[in-house]
């Protein structure tokens, strides 16, 4: 099994890929590095509201802005203004990573080509229920949390959405998503850019990353945002120090990151800057150390699981019950659906994951009062190819399946399955009846309500498509 | 045509094969040396960066590219319960095994270069299972670490932790699997888009069929890795424009001759040691260097590590296991605890176990989160070191001279072997062993005990520093 590739690359120049991520940090105003996979921690219990609340959140907060070292005194008020201003609508992106099978996900039973490109993998007909929009299609049996959803009518599913021309690189393809563009070298992404024109100078919560990395749909040339990482205790320790030295120490975080800062050395200043605000981010989360550390226990609803979606997808919940200013959010399942072999098993776990948490997300939003300020968009960078390999698996196709949920989507079918006889391209890959940058367009005006064409490159052109009721 | 030359050759004609690039002609001097450790290997023991910058840039370069020896020196690892590490069967020892190798080496560019080849043919014992296949990778990428690009790219194309990781077991005729067609071109050796398209990827693809393995019920592993003519397709193949029933190695041949790979084998190697790109002259003449000499490695890696861009351009920031094992060597500490496999986990890197097949972004090594596991970390590095108590002032007795601050800082600094640490940064670290070692001290008992507790609090700063985080 190979996992995929969760960065950007660049298909133009003669640029390794590490000096494109550098280039691209220099220039995004480091807008792009973030955090690493710390450790799980092990659920537990016992924690107060306040510090459950913010425990689940990660507590690890990383802000990031352009160019210059922001004030973080002004981002405590920014946010504090910001969470007292009329409610926004939230749009939260969900990146299904690694190319998955979109037609697993929504599987042609009544194509009579299915079981023939898929001799293996085909599930028969009524392994899943139907779908009621096009009954040649039906939904994977781990699917049907999002089927209920559908049913419901707070799901519009896009069968086969893409773009011409499609990339089969995980780095590229993922990038056109990401930048909301097919230019390899845009180095901010579609809701940074919202962010960049729609945002504030002093709120880093307004563009949030529930994950290890900040990514990089949301880097912004000026505007900062902000990534948290997995839930754990943000808490310094040296040996051998306490009393009045500890609390001084402390404070010398402030001062030996002013010396990496203001150096001229750029991996100087990364530094400084990372040790700046690590120190702000201490002070911020000082109120909220448990005594304990544990992580608390997940809400009702949402699946155990060994990696950390869940839990991040209940701290977006938990973060907006707390009234805290997000606008733009995003997040990455951990499972990896680059399903080269053994589809069956590696695809089966990790949708069931997904589709269950994205259920008990809408679930938790509902209860809250929240569902009808968010909408939740889940994309990954292509589908997979129709004609299976021999390895129980499928290699990178074109158009993929895409998904609007939300009480306010529109919950009507966007595109339509292209079918298996006429709808592929001359390498056999299904080809798209939906356009992802149509559909951003479509979100920003819809649901973000600013206008598109200085946000989306060629937006003019591109066909808009309902997303909102 | 290919041109190769015996290892140690007269340095007249080595040199005359690398005036294509410049070399650093500027003073060499401990601090000159403390980076190129650091870039090279994973930072000084005490003394050897000093011992290092007599012999000049070249010497310098030569002594860490032509090693006398490759032995370890010191403890053999063990775990906090003194038992021995088993590196192929319990969690983290596989870490701990190779973190041992960057502690104890006495080639540390061997050891660099490995952690290097790891990054570029970034596999994950997340997908692949099995620490024993990830060792033999690792073990493979060590002893071709400076031979040539094409015999490592050979090497790793039918290891068998690589065959696991992008799929290429059990790749056939029938239905070839594109996963490492796609990496080996635009990772490996050409770059995203670069000289290559869609259609190559699937004739590559084709090429590479034939390799498969069985798995053993009994012992629950993968083994047996091998290629079968019978899996193979034997078929025409197109690819890059040339006809014919390739194999496997001509699969390699023919990426290894396509016009776009030496660029992206210098710039992605230069990458490693320096966040500066060479210019598009310098770029030039290390291709020449790199295509003349036979796409060996060493010709190209040496004229690099002189070139006056790592000697004087930026500093970059340490990766996280390169910072561990230095602070070890620094303090000469040997592996006592499996405490390094997490805490180096928590800063962004767990070896062995990359981010995915792009490897590791150095871009990302510093944040709020990783900087809080790299403060927390020295702690665990002074350990039982930590400071008790100093040496106890009584009521007659003057002030110990640990209370003065400047004392303090130097001590502090000593602690990690002298590292070189900027005046600003010094002058901050005075000011803490002031602020908090005297100043904030009233009662007498306070006076007694601040000193001990700021000059610990001033080892863990000295390593939080911008100095010490980067090289």
């Amino acid at each position: 099994m190979s996992i995929s590739p969760p960065q950007r690359s660049c298909s133009c120049e003669g640029f390794t890929r590490a000096e494109m991520l550098r280039r691209g940090a220099a220039q995004a105003g480091h807008g792009l590095p973030a955090i690493e996979p710390g450790m799980p921690m092990p659920a537990g219990t016992g924690l107060s509201r306040r510090g459950f609340l913010l425990a689940s959140a990660g507590l690890a907060l990383s802000v990031y802005g352009a160019g210059r070292l922001l004030d973080p005194s002004a981002f405590e008020e920014g946010i504090a203004r910001a969470a007292e201003a009329p409610d926004q609508p939230i749009l939260v992106s969900v990146y299904l990573q690694g190319g998955i099978d979109a037609m697993s996900v929504l599987y042609p039973a009544g194509d009579p080509l299915y079981t023939k490109y898929r001799p293996v993998l085909a599930l028969p007909e009524d392994a899943g229920p139907a779908f009621s929009e096009d009954p040649r299609l039906h939904w994977h049996p781990q699917a049907v949390p999002l089927s209920q959803l559908h049913e419901e009518g707070k799901v519009s599913v896009l069968p086969a959405v893409g773009y011409t021309d499609p990339d089969q690189s995980h780095f590229t393809s993922r990038h056109y998503w990401e930048v909301g563009a097919t230019q390899a070298d845009l180095l901010t992404g579609w809701m940074g850019r919202y962010l960049d024109l729609a945002g504030n100078a002093d709120n880093p919560l307004q563009g949030l990353c529930l994950d290890e990395a900040l990514q990089p749909a949301l880097a912004t040339a000026r505007m900062p945002v902000a990534a948290i990482d997995k839930p754990s205790s943000y808490s310094f320790y040296a040996q051998g120090v306490w009393g009045p030295p500890q609390a001084i120490m402390y404070d010398y975080f402030d001062t030996i990151g002013r010396v990496g800062a203001g150096s001229g050395d750029p991996a100087m200043q990364q530094s400084g800057k990372a040790a700046l605000m690590s120190s702000t981010l201490r002070k911020q989360l000082l109120p909220f150390q448990s005594s304990s550390g544990a992580a608390p226990a997940l809400p009702a609803g949402y699946p155990s699981a060994s990696d950390a979606f869940p839990a991040r997808m209940a701290g977006i919940a938990q973060l907006l019950a707390a009234g805290l200013p997000l606008r733009c959010v995003s997040i990455s399942t951990e499972s990896v659906f680059d399903t080269h072999d053994n589809q069956v098993a590696a695809l089966g776990t990790g949708l069931g994951e997904a589709t269950q948490t994205l259920y008990a997300f809408q679930r938790d939003l509902e209860a809250r009062g929240l569902a009808d300020r968010v909408l939740t968009l889940v994309w990954s960078e292509f589908g997979r190819r129709p004609q299976e390999n021999a390895s129980g698996g499928t290699d990178h196709g074109a158009a993929g399946c895409g998904f609007v949920m939300g009480t306010r989507a529109a919950g009507k079918m966007i595109g339509e399955w292209p079918g298996l006889t006429s709808g592929l391209d001359a390498l056999g890959n299904v080809q798209a009846t939906s356009d992802f940058r149509g559909l951003y367009c479509s979100l920003l005006e819809q649901w973000l309500g600013h206008e598109a064409a200085p946000i989306i490159p060629g937006a003019s052109g591109l066909a808009r498509m309902q997303v909102v009721q | 045509m290919p041109l190769t030359r015996a290892r140690g050759s007269a340095p007249r004609r080595s040199d005359s094969s690398h005036a294509a690039l410049p070399v650093y002609s500027g003073p060499f001097g401990a601090e000159q040396a403390e980076r190129l450790l650091w870039r090279a290997g994973f930072g000084p023991r005490p003394g050897q960066a000093a011992q290092l910058a007599r012999h000049g840039v070249r010497g310098a370069v030569r002594s860490l590219t032509r090693p006398a020896s490759r032995s370890l020196q010191g403890p053999p690892p063990r775990l906090e319960n003194g038992e021995p590490l088993a590196p192929y069967d319990v969690w983290g020892n596989d870490v701990l095994w190779w973190l041992d190798r960057m502690v104890r080496t006495r080639a540390p560019l061997i050891e660099r270069m490995t952690l290097i080849w790891h990054d570029w043919f970034a596999t994950s014992n997340e997908g692949v299972d099995s620490q024993r296949l990830m060792i033999a990778q690792n073990r493979t990428q060590r002893s071709l670490c400076l031979a040539s690009f094409p015999s490592m790219l050979t090497a790793m194309t039918v290891d068998p932790a690589m065959l696991v990781w992008l799929s290429g077991a059990g790749s056939t005729k029938e239905a070839p699997n594109e996963n490492y067609a796609r990496e080996m071109q635009e990772l490996f050796t050409l770059g995203a888009g670069n000289g290559y398209k869609e259609i190559d990827v699937r004739e590559h693809a084709r090429a590479l069929t034939g390799w498969t393995n069985t798995w053993n019920p009994a012992t629950g592993q993968v083994e047996d890795f091998h290629f079968d003519p019978a899996l193979h397709d034997n078929g025409v193949k197109v690819i890059y424009g040339h006809r014919g029933r390739f194999g496997w190695k001509d699969s390699l041949r023919l990426v290894l001759s396509n016009p776009d790979h030496p660029r992206h084998f210098v710039t992605k190697l230069w990458s490693y040691f320096c966040e500066e790109p060479l210019s598009g002259r310098d770029t030039r003449a290390a291709e020449g260097i790199y295509v003349s000499s036979g796409k060996r490695i060493l010709p190209v890696l040496e004229a690099m590590l002189m070139h006056p861009l790592l000697h004087s351009g930026p500093r970059m920031v340490k990766p996280p296991i390169v910072q561990i094992a230095g602070m070890l060597r620094g303090i000469g500490r040997y592996i006592d605890t499996d405490a390094w496999v997490w805490e180096s986990t928590l800063a962004g890197q767990t070896p062995f176990y990359p981010p995915n097949v792009g490897g590791w972004e150095a871009e990302r090594w510093l944040n709020t989160g990783t900087w809080l596991a790299r403060f927390n970390l020295a702690s665990q590095m002074i350990g039982e070191q930590r400071v008790a108590k100093l040496p106890p002032s009584n009521a007659t007795a003057k002030e110990p001279a640990a209370a003065d601050p400047k004392a303090l800082m130097k001590q502090a600094i000593a602690f990690w072997g002298e590292p070189t640490i900027s005046g600003a940064s010094r002058g901050a670290l005075v000011s803490y062993a002031k602020s908090a070692g005297v100043n904030a001290a009233a009662a007498s008992w306070e006076r007694e005990q601040y000193p001990t507790l700021a000059l610990n609090a001033l080892r863990a700063l000295v390593v939080a520093t911008p100095d010490y985080q980067t090289c």
